[in-house]
């Protein structure tokens, strides 16, 4: 029974973790319509810059032993502005030039991340990321509990924070310029400077999920930022339904609950020499499973609300 | 300074450039930027490798490898029925999925779609062929001088010949034929183009034939040089829209200059900053290319 309450969670803080990204990646795709194929990249940025800032010194850059407080702030400034040097770029241009610069960013983090051995230890990644709680290390279920205390803690204020957000004046203009961009500039309103916004600010909240990953396993490496992770995020947020902050929360358990599953289930079916290759058939089957939707039902299981003005939910 | 880097840069600029021609014309066709074409590189390459097998095991015997080349004739049928068989497969994931997202309209939920149908079909080849990479030919090849110190073997220099009439068949084809024009049309204004009498349902299916087969020749001429992997095509693609967007989008000629741009700034810049950041290169020319002159070198300016 303890273990099995330890597990979930564990799997619910890892899940939360994911429902971050994926509320950074509402904000940007559900609200304001940008596409981004970097989140990898700007996830790794948090988690590096995080672990640097609170390791104690190694064979990487910094190592300077701060609060994890400290790590996670540094983290959301750090992928904050490498977004907004890529946006102040691209967003001026066609939309999908943003999808592949962020494509091309996440690459060269990833090879930066992988070759750059005394900025970012190489493949060895980092170690030693101090974990929260980590006195209560002994006894894996007050561990685990305290860490999804924090975890989903910090998820709320988050959600809670972006839903404020797209109910304001701000978050209208984001939609409005999604939603016919002359029309929201024929009233005076700078479409590239609203959309630099919402870039810069979905990817800190990205960058802050990075690191709050990073802190609770405690060690990082390149192999975990690869476009798969990327994929699985945007897989969480159609089948929650884009645009819904609600739906980027429950589609991140979700799918995360879907891919824990088949890959136990794939442990117990194929000898452990195929497993390498069958673990190629999860992202098939959430790469159907996303097209599916995206045919079927592209406003995901709870889609956008129609109305998020608490001025006209009054009067409807 | 080694001239040996201009024989590497041109073999990867023509896997680039080729690449690139489907790229920029499904991008100004069908108006999206197609992450599947890398997968259809690899896809290409493996329908080749296993064709080209199966024509070794109907005929009973090993082929032996032409002239002064690694490879028998077997993998020259195997490539023309894999370059078949890679259009079918753009037509086949565009009769799946692209047209029925089309009619909704928005273009962004294509490039999202082909993003997630790129990962689901590199993912496959690699349950079905593992990650590890495969070869044409185990036979060694001599790498020949042909002066100022570059060396290139008979395959890299039969390749270059292939994409060389891959390359001037397509642009007679653009600039000299109606299915050319009517491509420019659709291109150009798609309402237009059928208002015209243009079919252009028909060009886009063209689109997808010619496109996936380029992408299969490439992936060919990867797998002939280099080698076969799962992620050859994915790797690719980084380059592939940097010499698109250099070129000019719609350009076929840009798209083909800006992959030998693209190919000889890598290969010469793998001298000084080492092989692993090769990537890193592709992406750099296509910031400052976005910086400086987003229109691409042959693209009309945007209005």
């Amino acid at each position: 029974m303890i273990e099995i309450i330890a597990y979930l969670s564990f799997f619910l803080t890892t899940a939360l973790s994911y429902a971050l990204i994926c509320l950074g990646l509402n904000l940007q795709w559900g609200q304001t319509g940008l596409f981004n194929v970097g989140v990898a990249g700007f996830v790794a940025i948090g988690a590096y810059i995080s672990a640097m800032l609170t390791t104690p010194a190694g064979a990487h850059w910094g190592g300077y032993g701060l609060p994890i407080f400290v790590g996670w702030i540094g983290a959301m400034i750090g992928s904050g502005i490498a977004a907004a040097v890529i946006g102040a770029i691209t967003l001026r241009l066609r939309a999908d030039y943003l999808a592949i610069t962020t494509f091309g960013i996440a690459i060269v983090i990833q090879l930066f991340a992988l070759n750059a051995q005394s900025v970012t230890g190489g493949p060895f990644g980092i170690a030693f990321i101090p974990r929260p709680f980590n006195s209560l290390a002994e006894n894996p279920l007050g561990f685990n509990l305290a860490n999804l205390g924090l975890v989903a803690a910090v998820t709320l204020v988050t959600f809670l924070a972006l839903e404020r957000l797209v109910r304001s004046p701000w978050g209208r203009v984001l939609r409005a310029i999604r939603e016919d961009e002359t029309a929201a500039r024929a009233i005076g309103k700078n479409a590239n400077r609203f959309r630099l916004q919402a870039f810069v600010l979905g990817s800190a909240v990205m960058g802050l999920a990075g690191a709050v990953q990073g802190h609770f396993i405690g060690f990082i490496a390149p192999e975990n930022y690869l476009s798969a992770i990327t994929f699985q995020t945007w897989a969480m947020l159609i089948i929650g339904g884009s645009g819904n902050n609600k739906g980027a929360v429950l589609g991140a358990v979700l799918v995360w609950a879907l891919w824990s599953a088949s890959g136990a289930m794939m442990t117990t079916i194929f000898p452990p020499e195929a497993q390498a290759r069958a673990a190629a058939l999860q992202i098939v089957a959430i790469g159907v499973i996303m097209a599916a939707i995206l045919l079927l039902r592209p406003r995901g299981i709870f889609g956008e609300p129609v109305t998020v003005s608490r001025h006209l939910e009054d009067n409807g | 300074m080694n001239l040996q880097f201009l024989a590497d840069g041109l073999l990867i600029g023509a896997m680039v450039g080729l690449g690139a021609i489907g790229v920029t014309l499904t991008y100004s066709i069908l108006g999206f930027a197609n992450f599947v074409h890398g997968e259809f590189i690899a896809w290409g390459a493996y329908a080749c490798l296993v064709i080209a097998g199966g024509i070794g095991l109907g005929v009973g015997m090993d082929i032996a490898p032409v002239g002064p080349f690694s490879i028998g004739w077997a993998v020259l049928i195997a490539g023309i029925i894999a370059m078949a068989f890679t259009g079918c497969l753009a037509l086949a994931l565009d009769w799946l999925l692209f047209s029925r997202l089309r009619k909704h309209g928005n273009a962004i939920v294509l490039v999202m779609a082909s993003f997630g149908a790129s990962m689901a079909l590199r993912a496959l080849l690699e349950f079905l062929f593992s990650s590890e990479p495969a070869y044409f030919s185990h036979e060694l090849q001599i790498a020949v001088p042909i002066g100022f110190g570059i060396r290139v073997t008979p395959d890299q220099m039969l390749m270059l010949a292939l994409t060389l009439v891959l390359v001037v068949g397509m642009h007679l084809l653009i600039t000299r034929t109606t299915i050319g024009r009517s491509m420019r049309a659709v291109s150009e204004n798609p309402s237009l183009a059928a208002v015209a009498g243009i079919d252009v349902a028909g060009v886009i299916r063209k689109t997808w034939l010619i496109g996936g087969a380029l992408a299969c020749a490439s992936g060919i001429v990867a797998g002939i040089t280099v080698q076969i992997r799962p992620y050859m095509g994915f790797d690719l693609l980084l380059p592939m829209f940097a010499a698109a967007i250099l070129g000019g989008i719609g350009s076929v000629p840009g798209a083909v200059i800006g992959g030998l741009i693209v190919g000889l700034a890598e290969s010469m810049a793998v001298q000084f900053v080492g092989a692993e950041y090769r990537a890193a290169i592709a992406f750099l020319l296509l910031i400052a290319v976005l910086l400086v002159r987003p229109a691409g070198l042959f693209g009309k300016r945007e209005a």
